[in-house]
């Protein structure tokens, strides 16, 4: 009897987990731990989430300067860091694509861009492509946001910015600001995960 | 004279073709251009997604290869030739190949048109315009995160989607299943 308690146990262990590999592989669902990095940012210096002693959480963007979607953010983006910056949630933008299949993705390019459109944020280069598939970040722009627990940076919500890319004057839902406002207030985020349209990640 | 006016208009966009991608954000206020457009007897059909969602679930006894991309997006373009082969290869076999852009409509006249017209694309192309992408894309398929470019093949009941890229092989390897049934 014993025998078969235990073995049902393994069985139900060997079957949860086989569950888990199926979806678990694809990066951070919501409620998992998100990985910290130290990443070079547009001013030559390494920027990790740690740095920010005083942030309440983290608003992750993994965007770029070449993906239209991208760039039809950039403006809404600028937006959220300043809204939400000296509220403690600040925008740290990681750009994930391979500069040497995209090289207007490349650190002086996005200097550039940076300079041109007035970023208020960091802008980091995913060097050698090791955060964004830990995140599971699939395109550009692809957000996470992340809240400051005891067990480490949380992810509270992962998809789009809005719920219009084409133009900011028609968004009917602002699926970030929602998600952080209810962080803020300490509420129930309504809409915890979106589908955003956007550009594969370039490998 | 219609048709120096039809030179004047492909002349047009053949210089405006020019300018460059990224001005894409400053110039949301563009004026939407009509549907109905012709250049050079030529006709973009624009749909939102209660207009797309026929086309790719179509009932009929054909296998239907639907493939999602924009001309801005470089492993769409660089597999857009694959697309056109199995639309000219298996025709006969009751194959059609339908390419939907996801261009912005700012890009129809200035991008899209003069694409298709410059490379000859043979394939069904049609523009998808809906911004509600938080509901077409999981109607669309459930598993696709929204990257681009995305691929559906199917025929009546039977269908796969793929968030990929592909090579030919990898393609024609994935419709010979479809043509098996």
């Amino acid at each position: 009897m014993k025998t078969l308690k235990f073995l049902s146990v393994v069985v139900l262990v060997l079957t949860l987990s086989a569950f888990a590999s199926n979806t678990g592989d694809n990066g951070y669902k919501i409620g998992d731990i998100a990985t910290d990095f130290s990443l070079e940012n547009i001013d030559g210096n390494k920027v990790s989430l740690c740095d920010y002693k005083d942030a309440k959480g983290f608003i992750v963007i993994f965007t770029c300067n070449t993906c239209p979607y991208a760039v039809a953010y950039e403006d809404r983006i600028n937006a959220l860091n300043e809204k939400y910056v000296t509220k403690g949630y600040p925008v740290i933008a990681i750009m994930p694509n391979n500069t040497e299949v995209k090289p207007d993705d490349n650190m002086e390019a996005m200097k550039a861009r940076a300079k041109a459109k007035g970023f208020t944020f960091p802008y980091l280069m995913d060097e050698g492509q090791k955060i964004y598939p830990q995140y599971g970040a699939t395109k550009t722009p692809h957000v996470y946001i992340l809240q400051k627990t005891k067990k480490g940076n949380e992810v509270k919500y992962i998809g789009a910015i809005d719920d219009n890319y084409k133009d900011a004057e028609a968004v009917t839902t602002t699926y970030v600001e929602d998600a952080v406002n209810a962080l803020l207030n300490k509420q129930h985020i309504e809409i915890k995960e979106t589908r955003a349209i956007g550009c594969s990640i370039k490998v | 004279m219609k048709r120096l006016l039809v030179l004047l208009l492909v002349l047009i966009t053949a210089c405006k073709n020019e300018v460059s991608d990224s001005q894409i954000a400053e110039s949301k206020n563009v004026i939407k251009t009509s549907e109905e457009v012709v250049v050079d007897d030529f006709q973009l059909d624009v749909y939102d997604y209660d207009g797309l969602e026929p086309l790719i679930n179509k009932d009929d006894d054909k296998i239907h290869v639907v493939n999602f991309w924009a001309t801005w997006c470089a492993p769409c373009v660089k597999e857009l030739p694959y697309f056109e082969d199995i639309n000219q290869n298996y025709k006969d076999k009751d194959v059609e190949v339908l390419l939907v852009s996801l261009d912005f409509p700012n890009k129809y006249e200035t991008s899209l048109k003069p694409f298709i017209k410059k490379y000859d694309i043979k394939s069904k192309v049609v523009a998808f315009d809906d911004t509600d992408q938080n509901r077409w894309i999981p109607a669309i398929n459930e598993n696709w995160s929204g990257a681009l470019p995305a691929t559906i093949i199917y025929k009546g009941d039977k269908r796969q989607f793929y968030e990929q890229s592909f090579t030919q092989e990898e393609l024609e390897t994935e419709l010979k299943q479809f043509l098996k049934t």
